[in-house]
């Protein structure tokens, strides 16, 4: 339905904000250097404060990087003025205009285009009925629920056939049975539409549901670019395996030879290139990768068994370090007491070394 | 940390927006042209004379006996005037806020803090002066006194509160509102008793916006030149002698020396208020309160507290009800009946009343669009937009707020009655031995003594009220409304037009009303740069009032008093039909 999909390229891009308490200025946005392929949905995931938001709003338009230059399909956009960029937002309160009934609102861009009243109408109709929202042409914004004016926030914006679709947290002010209801739509609409599209969030699951990509970035800076198998199962730092699910981190040193010593126990690791026995090294591993046992590779004592229904959830201590396991499908399996010794027990590949 | 480039890059996207640019430049020009060089040109014209800088002026002025009295006058009322203001508006907004009061009495308070909005300024001091004064219905017929004087310090302290008490009981209404109630509800249940949980919570609370109102008030008290004008007698204010400065003594120069000094004042307190107190007030109460406040109920605190508001409410309602029952009567303090219709005939028939309504009414009307869809667009640039001048903008519109009428007044007077920065008085070229002027008005010479400059000084004076409103109206929409349709590809103009000022049409229509009203109630600014071609209302009262002619004085008052009630029930009507944000709000 896009007229074209565009790439979008961030050279080197640096935004600095001004700490209104401390007067002192601060990357909010430190050299990110990416591209996003025509067609692609990607996400950008990170906590509050790490600057994604801004990043997606210098795509838009409504904040000027201070250094470097973004390109759209091409063209660079820097000097251009958010009315004259070929970019569509939602936006996180929807900014559904309230004056307007839910078919001005969608065809408020079209005509400003000055398309004429029939190829509006026509637009208009056809993607409300890609959203979900036939029939509801009439309302007032304020008559319907958060998840329609979420619709109309889309259509709104899909009407227009953007180069890029731009998401500000779309789903934040919805409950969280809808959200994942709307996060399946949005991807559906997204791959029906063949537009590109730049998404931000700080849920997790959400990017993992929606992305192609994703791009994780802390206190302004990209941290890591990488499918979702990628970024969870291969993360580039403790940050990344923290914030991308949970992770335990096992420190140790590299023993050579696919063995890593933690705690005076030597443990079979995943192969890491070119980094020499004896260098310090972290291990990260996924509560559900591990599961306790009678004999295994690190001897721990249990602090936490908790019945969760579909998992048994423990915390054990492995030396001074904590270590939660959540075991699944518990029915059959034995079950260790607070106080228990056991082994902590994984597979090598089930590990990943940082 | 060196900046880069998105300075230049936000300029950039503005430059790509020409109404936007010119809009800006158009409210540049016209805020330093009209607020700040009439302002400047009195502190520049009160230091330099042809031969240099000097203080000689403000020595002269300073060393009149006549204005050091006014100071220490000005001050005095000013003082006692905001103190009690802020102590009657902390009581009637604390028996409204915490005590259970019937409808009546709600009644009443609504009338009182609406009273003042609609009446020209010096109303009250006119029924004052009927009630009280040496004739007065109350002094001389029912208490038989016959010597009473109204006029001089009382008078203005009590006219003035009466004025002013209004202002400061509805920022406490907003203020006790605010507080959430389990505070209270917390200091009772640890023991307190009613009367030290008001000492130790409410008091500490609301202690600075206690000062914010005093401030607030005494900058109105000594900006105020209508009231000690009538019933200041021979007690005069800084207000009335740089007044008679100008149209008495002929000084212009030492009337602008003698603005800069009233300016000064007002500038200082308005800083402090706006600076310091404005913002400990949002500090120390943000937010709303939680659930509803559980009223005081007990008949010991209800009904003292409720009769004494009563009973100032109805004093306050009597006084503003005394003008257009004077008007009625056929000779003010000796005969009470038949009432007749006379006065109101004369004002026509004699005083040219029609003209001078005329005049006001078109002036005003004039003014009031003019005036609301400026102090939109500069509430829409200062809310909603980022550029370089937005600084000046927001500074120099709210500065008018701290400009007392007669200074802006003496500021026109000097700013333009020889032409922009006295070019009228350029000498430009000799021609055989006499001295020419090129331009003989000078530049915009040509306004003074014009409707121009009158509707300028209309506009300038509202300008701050709807500034402001228009302000916290559009503090209260999400800022992504307008971000979303700047994003489909609206332009500024666009987006103002088809989104911002749909979404504030009240504030808008009200911002309107409350020009046009404050316009054709405006006394002391346009009573310095009035002429004869035009007869105005306010002016006409004042002169009628001055002379004693109280009868013509309240006729005039009343008819006034009916077009500014008229116009603001004509507003709430159309409010109620237009005003689509109101339909918005509830549902939403």
């Amino acid at each position: 339905m896009a007229k074209e999909k565009k790439s979008v390229r961030l050279e080197h891009i640096s935004k600095i904000y001004q700490d209104p308490k401390t007067k002192k200025d601060f990357y909010a946005v430190n050299n990110a250097h990416l591209e996003i392929a025509p067609g692609a949905f990607v996400t950008l995931l990170g906590p509050s404060g790490c600057g994604k938001t801004t990043t997606l709003r210098m795509i838009a338009g409504f904040e000027s990087p201070d250094f470097g230059e973004i390109y759209l399909g091409g063209e660079p956009i820097n000097a251009l003025a958010p009315n004259k960029r070929d970019t569509a937002m939602v936006f996180q309160s929807y900014a559904l205009l309230p004056h307007y009934n839910v078919f001005d609102n969608v065809a408020y861009g079209l005509k400003l285009r000055k398309q004429d009243r029939e190829t509006i109408k026509r637009k208009v109709l056809s993607i409300l009925d890609l959203v979900g929202l036939s029939g509801m042409e009439g309302r007032m914004t304020n008559q319907l629920s958060g998840g329609q004016q979420q619709r109309v926030a889309l259509a709104r914006a899909l009407v227009l056939e953007p180069g890029v679709l731009l998401f500000d947290e779309p789903l934040s002010n919805l409950d969280a049975k809808l959200r994942v209801t709307m996060r399946t739509e949005i991807r559906r609409i997204q791959q029906e539409a063949g537009i590109t599209a730049v998404y931000v969030t700080h849920d997790q699951s959400e990017a993992m549901a929606l992305s192609d990509q994703i791009i994780i970035m802390e206190k302004g800076v990209v941290a890591q670019i990488g499918t979702p198998q990628e970024v969870y199962y291969h993360p580039s730092n403790e940050f990344v395996a923290d914030f991308i699910g949970e992770a335990n981190f096992l420190r140790g040193k590299l023993a050579g030879g696919g063995k890593a010593e933690i705690c005076g126990h030597m443990v079979e690791v995943p192969p890491s290139a070119g980094r020499p026995a004896g260098q310090d090294c972290t291990l990260v591993l996924r509560p559900e990768s591990a599961v306790l046992a009678d004999q295994g590779q690190l001897p721990c004592k249990v602090i936490l068994s908790c019945f969760m229904g579909s998992y048994q959830n423990y915390h054990v201590t492995v030396g001074d370090t904590l270590v939660k396991i959540t075991d699944f499908n518990p029915k059959s399996k034995k079950i260790y007491q607070v106080g228990d010794n056991a082994w902590v027990n994984f597979s090598r590949d089930d590990v990943h070394v940082l | 940390m060196a900046r880069g480039q998105s300075a230049a890059l936000d300029r950039k996207k503005l430059m790509g927006d020409p109404i936007l640019v010119c809009t800006i430049v158009v409210l540049i020009a016209f805020l330093t042209l009209f607020i700040l060089y009439p302002l400047a040109i009195l502190l520049v014209d009160s230091i330099y004379s042809g031969n240099g800088f000097t203080l000689d002026i403000f020595k002269r002025v300073l060393a009149m006996p006549n204005f050091r009295t006014a100071i220490g006058n000005t001050m005095k009322i000013g003082l006692v005037v905001g103190i009690l203001s802020a102590a009657v508006g902390l009581l009637f907004a604390y028996v409204e806020v915490y005590v259970r009061i019937g409808r009546l009495a709600g009644g009443l308070f609504k009338m009182v803090s609406m009273l003042p909005v609609v009446s020209p300024p010096f109303v009250l001091s006119l029924s004052m002066i009927m009630l009280f004064g040496k004739a007065g219905l109350i002094t001389r017929f029912l208490l038989n006194i016959y010597d009473n004087s109204v006029y001089g310090y009382w008078g203005i302290v009590i006219v003035q509160t009466l004025t002013f008490f209004p202002v400061c009981y509805m920022m406490f209404k907003g203020l006790l509102k605010n507080i959430d109630p389990s505070l209270e509800e917390a200091a009772r249940d640890m023991g307190a008793s009613r009367w030290k949980v008001f000492t130790s919570v409410t008091l500490p609370l609301v202690l600075p916006g206690l000062g914010n109102a005093f401030l607030v008030t005494f900058i109105e008290s000594i900006a105020d030149f209508a009231n000690p004008m009538i019933i200041g007698g021979s007690y005069d204010t800084m207000a009335t002698t740089i007044y008679l400065q100008i149209t008495g003594a002929y000084d212009k120069e030492g009337a602008a020396a003698m603005a800069v000094v009233l300016l000064c004042i007002t500038l200082a307190m308005f800083a402090v208020q706006k600076y310091y107190l404005e913002r400990k007030t949002a500090a120390t109460l943000t937010g709303k309160a939680s659930r509803a406040r559980m009223l005081i109920a007990d008949r010991s605190v209800t009904i003292p507290l409720k009769v004494l508001c009563s009973l100032a409410a109805a004093f306050v309602i009597l006084m503003y009800l005394c003008v257009p029952i004077g008007a009625l009567f056929p000779t003010w303090g000796y005969k009470f009946t038949p009432l007749t219709f006379k006065w109101f005939g004369q004002v026509f028939s004699r005083y040219k009343g029609l003209q001078a309504f005329r005049d006001s009414f078109v002036l005003s009307l004039i003014a009031a669009p003019i005036t609301a869809l400026l102090s939109m667009i500069i509430s829409y640039l200062v809310v909603k937009r980022k550029f370089k001048s937005k600084g000046f903008i927001e500074a120099v519109s709210m500065l008018a707020m701290a400009v007392p009428g007669t200074v802006l007044g003496v500021g026109f007077i000097r700013g333009y009655s020889s032409g922009l920065l006295h070019s009228g008085s350029w000498d430009l070229f000799r021609d055989g031995g006499a001295l020419h002027s090129v331009l003989p008005n000078g530049l915009l010479g040509g306004i003074y003594g014009s409707a121009a400059i009158l509707i300028i000084v209309f506009v300038v004076r509202s300008l701050p009220t709807g500034t402001r409103s228009g302000i916290s109206a559009l503090r209260q929409i999400d800022k992504s409304i307008e971000e979303s349709a700047y994003d489909m590809g609206a332009d500024s103009f666009k987006v103002f037009m088809t989104v911002t000022l749909p979404l504030i049409k009240d504030s808008f229509l009200s911002g309107l009303v409350t020009a046009f009203v404050r316009s054709i109630t405006a006394i002391s600014a346009i009573i310095l740069l009035v002429t004869p071609q035009f007869l105005l209302i306010t002016v006409q009262i004042n002169e009628f009032a001055e002379k004693g002619s109280y009868s013509i004085a309240c006729a005039f008052a009343t008819i006034l008093i009916i077009i500014t009630y008229g116009s603001v029930l004509l507003m709430n009507l159309l409010m109620r039909f237009f005003g689509t944000s109101q339909k918005i709000k509830e549902d939403g």
